[in-house]
């Protein structure tokens, strides 16, 4: 099949604010009637959530955290892009839009992607009106710094911690209408399923995750902003509930998901210390901004201390490959280029798999303390982990997992292939291709809630008849039950491993197969292993306790089961896609100098993927990309 | 890539199963850890153990593990967070302990927290506090310029220090009589610095004040605990600020 995103045509400037009036509305007084059922409270749920709500619609909100608050989103820390052009530096709509489709890759879709540079100005006066106290200048004026993949200043920030504010804004306008009774919140709840009733999303399961009752909830609408799928590799910067589970459920209900195999990894954590280790942490990309990359020239000065290694035998490798970048090419390309310097055994610290960060000339130029107001709280951080201190010595850094650009497949409404089932944010596929830009998470959910959706969802809603659903119908009960035999299914087989030696297990062969590089024969293997560590899972996995009360290890295990399925269809689409392209890197195809080729004969598609059973091989729609406003161009970043 | 020294700890944790159970302290070994180990970590180690023994895992709070999401909520050896300055215990290392140390872990206590589990508690009390007013009350869309507003540099930046706060509960969890008089100070000064917020200030300290002694949490009696407790540092001059903001509203 031939998937139509249904964008629309004509001069692109104008094809937001024409599809807006084309839109039907849902009269005021009829708004009342109708129920939006919003999973996930991160940047994308919370300000759809608050949005939804203050329009007038009946909203049921769900998080498994102990409040809205806490989604991952609040863990973002650079900043957020908007193409205000306050430094006068040539930015603009058409810049952003353009440097978004690059960045990407050109694998994703022109109208989509306008829009968001349309609305990324939008959101920073909504931020500021909510009282999310970015940072200023000594006039007053609101403050920009630069970030990867752009020439120009478009970031705001605030501190290190812009997700954490941004997030707070959207959770207060959240809890305000929670006040206002116009949202009902409801959390420690984790979605399990997808309820669809004659081929129309009508609800979702869910485990209270406190009490372990599974619990039916129906509306008129679902709107999916789950995030990421990226702890499929278990080490990630994600946190430790981040999963792919809701959006699988729904995959295995009908949606198709599209471009797993775009993942981005982010060039700027600090490196694994052990085995042990529960997760990686972020060091934001604002610090290449002021901080240069190296590594020895030499192998033979691995074993000394940075400062023992003079200028001339430093070889800062992004500013020499890639000169009118620097140290802030984007992600993708700074990822491999740190996994090339230690693959020839020039990678500095513990194993060998680190490359240093050095904010040393820029302390020299700027003074510590300009660089403590910038970073203080990144460079408090690494110490707490490291027990180093990188005013006084380089950071240690190595790319680690971080944001899924693939996720469920939406048309420009940002409804899935099931009527009625919307997903916004990083739960879906579509606006940055086959690698995100920095700054552009951010900017995307909250595009997404607070802008889009609440257009996009009218013109569904006014196509229903509200209300007609109950969770006394039969999809309810069945749902609930297979939810509910899933979860004693788990607790009775009583094996000898644990659930996360077996997360470990799949996510290392993941990052190994598939991580930075891929190739068939990488690939090839993945896909041999991973059936006999589902299988072993099934016999020999031990999740303790019962199904009755609050039970982390059953909450992982849920996890587990459903990343061991889609690490399944990661290495499909990986495999099927003979090219390389932003986060998508096939060691077969690459230019002589170790930059990706990209093959858009064959590849200018997305590739969306359709659940056909367990055993059985899901099958590929396509949706060619168009460009018509920015030329296919090799991706150079020299 | 450990080629560091091992450490073994003993370790005293609260144990209670439900919201109804007494609650007792259960010992138990932790080995084989290095002071690259976060305390949660260790925490994972001691539980991969034990489930594998047959027995229920210890249940804590924890998601980004980063010390941004203030989910994580333990109180070590009698400090909340565990005492080292300006962390949560997701971002305590083990290098601050040292081989055969006993290390006490309980849940915050205070009565506005119901214990659900273990070191699980209900926090639910705080979000009720900014859903009283913690907020402005924009519409989405139809809001002025980003910078249709100035607001000077140190007035932003005291907003931020204000803004910190990721609301873990440790300054409640910190004070002797469980007040949260730091947490909503946080909030009611963050909005009542910026102009934004000037508007609603005084409605809003009114509101946001009631719900905390709604909620059941204490009143502040200056012991300043719970700015020692902060894994942001928020000082307590917010406090001060929130009860002149108080005294002002009662005038307006």
């Amino acid at each position: 099949m031939i998937l139509d995103g249904k964008c629309p045509t004509g001069p692109i400037e104008q094809t937001w604010d024409k599809h807006r009036f084309d839109l039907k509305l849902v009269n005021p007084a009829n708004k009342r009637k109708y129920n939006i059922i919003v999973v996930g409270t991160g940047l994308a749920g919370a300000s759809a959530a608050a949005t939804l709500g203050e329009l007038g619609y009946n909203v049921q909100a769900f998080c498994y955290q102990d409040s809205p608050r806490r989604a991952h989103s609040i863990a973002a820390q650079g900043g957020i892009n908007a193409a205000k052009n306050y430094p006068n530096d040539g930015d603009s709509i058409y810049r952003l839009f353009y440097d978004t489709i690059k960045g990407g890759d050109f694998r994703s879709r022109e109208a989509d992607v306008w829009r968001l540079a349309q609305v990324s100005n939008n959101i920073i006066d909504q931020c500021v009106a909510q009282g999310i106290p970015f940072a200023r200048d000594y006039a007053g004026y609101l403050d920009n710094r630069s970030f990867g993949g752009a020439q120009v200043s478009r970031t705001f920030y605030a501190r290190g911690q812009t997700g954490q504010q941004l997030l707070l804004g959207a959770y207060s306008a959240l809890s305000r209408q929670i006040h206002l009774g116009t949202v009902k919140m409801f959390t420690r709840r984790e979605m399990l399923d997808l309820v669809v009733v004659d081929g129309v999303a009508k609800g979702i399961t869910c485990r209270n995750l406190i009490s372990g009752a599974i619990e039916s909830y129906a509306a008129d609408a679902v709107c999916l902003c789950t995030g990421g799928y990226v702890n499929v590799f278990y080490l990630s910067t994600n946190a430790m509930g981040s999963s792919v589970t809701a959006i699988w459920k729904a995959h295995k209900k009908g949606a198709f998901f599209a471009n797993p195999c775009y993942t981005q990894i982010h060039p700027t954590c600090i490196p694994q210390a052990g085995e042990y280790q529960s997760k990686l942490t972020l060091m934001s990309e604002s610090l290449r901004n002021d901080g240069r990359c190296w590594v020895p020239k030499k192998q033979e000065d691995l074993g000394k201390r940075p400062d023992q290694i003079p200028e001339e035998d430093r070889d800062y490798y992004l500013e020499r490959k890639y000169p009118s970048f620097g140290n802030l090419a984007p992600r993708d390309i700074s990822s491999r280029a740190a996994k090339e310097q230690c693959d020839d055994n020039r990678g500095v610290g513990p194993g060998g798999r680190g490359v240093y960060l050095d904010l040393a000339d820029a302390i020299k130029r700027l003074g510590v303390d300009t660089i403590r107001e910038r970073y203080g709280n990144l460079i408090e951080m690494y110490e707490r982990i490291t027990g180093e201190d990188a005013y006084s010595t380089p950071m240690r850094i190595y790319p680690a997992p971080h944001y899924g650009m693939g996720g469920l497949w939406v048309d420009y409404n940002m409804m899935s292939n099931i009527p009625g089932l919307f997903v916004l944010g990083e739960a879906n596929f579509s606006v940055h291709g086959a690698n995100r830009l920095g700054a552009s998470a951010l900017m995307q959910g909250l595009a997404d809630g607070y802008f889009i959706i609440p257009n996009t969802i009218s013109g569904y809603l006014a196509t229903v008849k509200p209300g007609g659903t109950s969770t006394d119908q039969l999809e309810f009960k069945q749902s609930a039950e297979e939810v509910q035999g899933d979860i004693n299914k788990l607790l009775s087989i009583k094996g000898k491993r644990t659930v996360t030696d077996f997360m470990r297990e799949i996510g290392t062969l993941m990052w190994n197969n598939v991580g930075m590089a891929r190739s068939e024969e990488s690939l090839q293997d993945a896909l041999s292993k991973i059936p006999g560590i589902r299988e072993e899972f099934w016999q020999n996995v031990n999740v303790p306790g019962s199904g009755a009360d609050l039970n982390q290890q059953l909450e992982n295990a849920g996890r587990t089961v459903d990343f061991m399925e889609f690490a399944e269809l990661l290495c499909r689409d990986a495999l099927h896609r003979k090219e390389s392209c932003g986060g998508h890197f096939r060691v077969e195809y690459q230019y002589e100098d170790g930059e990706a080729r990209r093959d858009d004969e064959n590849f200018c598609y997305s590739a969306a993927w359709e659940y056909k059973g367990d055993d059985k091989f899901p099958e590929m729609h396509k949706e060619p990309l168009e460009f018509k406003n920015v030329h296919l161009a090799v991706r150079s970043y020299k | 890539m450990s080629d560091h020294k091992t450490m073994t700890l003993k370790l005293i944790v609260w144990r209670q199963k439900d919201a109804n159970d007494p609650g007792r302290f259960e010992t138990y070994t932790a080995k084989n850890i290095t002071e690259h180990h976060s305390f949660l970590e260790m925490l994972d180690c001691v539980n991969e153990e034990l489930i594998l023994e047959g027995k229920e895992p210890i249940v804590f709070d924890h998601d980004c593990r980063e010390g941004i999401c203030g989910m994580c909520s333990q109180v070590i050896n009698g400090m909340p967070h565990g005492g080292q300055e300006r962390t949560t215990v997701c971002q305590l290392h083990m290098r601050q302990f040292k081989d055969g140390d006993t290390i006490y872990i309980e849940p915050w206590r205070a009565r506005a927290f119901p214990i659900v589990k273990d070191l699980v508690v209900d926090r639910s009390a705080l979000d009720k506090i900014i859903q009283a007013g913690g907020y402005t009350s924009c519409h989405t869309g139809g809001v002025a310029d980003g910078n249709a507003m100035l607001i000077p540099k140190p007035v932003a930046d005291e907003s931020m220090d204000a803004a910190e706060c990721i609301g873990c509960g440790a300054c409640v969890a910190g004070c002797p009589n469980g007040a949260a008089m730091l947490f909503t100070g946080a909030k009611v000064s963050q909005l009542a610095l910026l102009p934004q917020g000037k508007v609603e200030a005084a409605a809003r300290v009114k509101a946001m004040t009631k719900a905390m002694t709604d909620c059941g949490f204490g009143n502040c009696s200056n012991h300043y605990e719970c700015q020692a407790a902060c894994p942001k540092g928020v000082d307590v001059k917010f406090i001060a600020r929130m009860n002149r903001e108080f005294i002002k509203a009662q005038f307006s």
